[in-house]
């Protein structure tokens, strides 16, 4: 590991002035914030990361779950994952987070894991965690050797000709369904920014994970007021039962009358570059009788852009039958 | 001279502080910037806490932290994990270091009650919390009944693990956890053990649960 300053800044301002000092905020940055360390500390481990200066924003208020005026719930960043999963609210009115959060790491993880860290968890592709390796996230230019390596676990959507990254987090899939908000301090104030614009997609820039510029703190997430009669599930599927990255998951938010979805929100997870919400399988399933035959063209449709590598082509079929299966399980429940 | 005679005039040859001497003193050897964790150190625990071995060198930062209701001060490389700080400055070689990332559970402690691993933390975050290692949870005099448990379950092989499944063991007595095995196996899927002792460490916590 390299040598750092580590500072602990009196509040938020403080903070955002020390990590303005970076030239980004991206991969490689000079100023890094400190939550959990659950992914940092692993990264400046392997030399993958190594900020000059470490800020410990542990101690900053940021720590609480509070319900918003109208009805939503606003939780602050360094929230850790066990707090957030039997959290009272979240498992009454907002279950697939819960269940999101619980069905990834292990209890010890989820307890130092804070949101704001889960929303920039960094990929587990071997060539990234190894600085022997090229790699296009890690340094641009340098190729991506996943293309023609181990891709088994990467991604299906959303890649590029120079990256095929998965992102690993199962918070931020539930996130994406659930439309939450992203609140950030920066320099220039504050600004709230959607779910579905806070993660990139690789393009020709995958050292670019996020929008985030340097100086900007996420403060808190909000999720909008629960939609009443919804019915949440995550499903995940893995190598082997538990402490496993998804090779394909399910976030459905559903909500079914007279055996019609009304309304659906659906995003995936373990095949995307991003967090994947499928618009094309929401699209398919509103107004439509809630049965199998719609669950699967909904499947089909959230599929029908994914590209396969020479070793995960077995994802597409898996991603399906995990929407499917997902949407199936809701139905029922 | 007869057998029992010459254990009567040797010292008791307790093999855990025969490790803890020979190793720290190769490591404080190699590893200039912990303060060595020598006899010397653990002397200076059992008065003031204060660590006198710990050298000023630049760059490290002083700091105490509350080990198992003992404070201790010293100075450290800011990229000193919470497990390095344990086993290398405080002498307490308990937590194992298995993966030293994240990825095996050996180094599982408890901070302010609840468990994390300690290779995925720096020391220096930990100032003014409650920090326990399982040198702080029974004595061989007096074993937490998750220790015990251990024992009479048989809940290990090799022994690496164990003071992580232990420790993780005793968190999950208060965290929720449904009273089937299942449950008990997924909440305890973040400690590997490589002999296979998962169905005693189950039995053993599920023993301490039921007797509450």
């Amino acid at each position: 590991m390299h040598s750092f300053e580590f500072i602990r800044p009196a509040d938020s301002t403080a903070a955002i002035t020390a990590a303005a000092q970076s030239k980004t905020a991206q991969q490689g940055a000079e100023v890094r914030f400190m939550g959990g360390g659950t992914t940092l500390i692993d990264l400046m481990k392997l030399n993958v990361e190594t900020p000059a200066h470490v800020l410990d924003i542990n101690r900053l208020p940021f720590d609480k779950i509070e319900p918003m005026p109208d009805g939503g719930l606003k939780i602050g960043a360094t929230v850790r994952n066990s707090d957030i999963a039997y959290h009272s609210s979240v498992q009454h009115d907002y279950s697939v987070l819960s269940q999101a959060v619980l069905s990834g790491a292990s209890a010890q993880i989820r307890n130092m894991a804070t949101v704001a860290g889960n929303l920039l968890q960094r990929t587990r592709c071997m060539y990234f965690r190894d600085t022997a390796m090229p790699c296009n996230k890690r340094e641009p230019g340098s190729g991506c050797p996943a293309i023609t390596g181990s891709n088994r676990t990467l991604a299906i959507l959303g890649t590029s000709d120079h990256c095929i990254a998965t992102n690993p987090s199962d918070m931020c899939v539930a996130m994406a369904a659930l439309e939450a908000t992203i609140y950030v301090e920066g320099q220039k104030g504050s600004r709230a920014i959607s779910f579905g614009d806070f993660h990139l997609l690789p393009g020709s820039t995958p050292h670019r994970e996020t929008v985030l510029e340097p100086g900007d703190l996420i403060t808190h997430v909000t999720l909008p007021p629960p939609t009443k009669g919804s019915r949440h599930v995550y499903l995940k599927l893995r190598d082997r039962a538990s402490y496993e990255f998804a090779l394909a998951s399910a976030a459905v938010v559903v909500t079914i009358a007279s055996g019609n979805v009304t309304r659906a929100r659906i995003a995936l997870g373990g095949v995307g570059t991003k967090p994947w919400r499928s618009y094309e399988a929401e699209a398919v399933l509103a107004g439509r009788p809630a049965n199998d035959a719609n669950f699967r063209k909904a499947a089909e449709a959230a599929l029908r852009g994914a590209k396969p590598q020479s070793e995960n082509g077995f994802k597409i079929e898996l991603a399906r039958r995990c929407l499917t299966h997902a949407l199936r399980t809701a139905l029922t429940s | 001279m007869t057998k029992s005679n010459l254990s009567s005039e040797l010292p008791n040859p307790n093999r855990r502080d025969f490790l803890i001497g020979t190793g720290s003193t190769v490591a404080a050897g190699v590893i200039a910037t912990y303060a060595p964790a020598n006899a010397a150190v653990r002397a200076a625990d059992e008065s003031t806490g204060v660590h006198r071995d710990s050298p000023a060198i630049e760059g490290t930062v002083p700091i105490t932290l509350h080990i198992n209701g003992k404070d201790h001060q010293f100075r450290l490389d800011p990229r000193t994990t919470l497990l390095d700080c344990l086993r290398e400055t405080v002498a307490l070689t308990g937590t194992r270091k298995g993966c030293d990332h994240g990825q095996c559970g050996a180094c599982t402690v408890h901070v302010n009650g609840r468990r994390v691993l300690s290779c995925l933390n720096l020391a220096l975050m930990h100032d003014g919390h409650e920090i326990t290692t399982i040198e702080g949870l029974g004595t061989p005099e007096a074993l937490h009944p998750m220790q015990a448990a251990f024992l009479e379950s048989d809940a290990y092989q090799c022994g690496y693990c164990t003071s992580g499944q232990i420790m993780s063991a005793v968190a999950l007595l208060k965290e929720p956890c449904g009273p089937d095995d299942a449950a008990v196996k997924e909440l305890m899927s973040g400690n590997i053990c490589r002999c296979g002792a998962y169905a005693n460490i189950v039995a053993a916590i599920q023993q301490v649960r039921k007797r509450g």
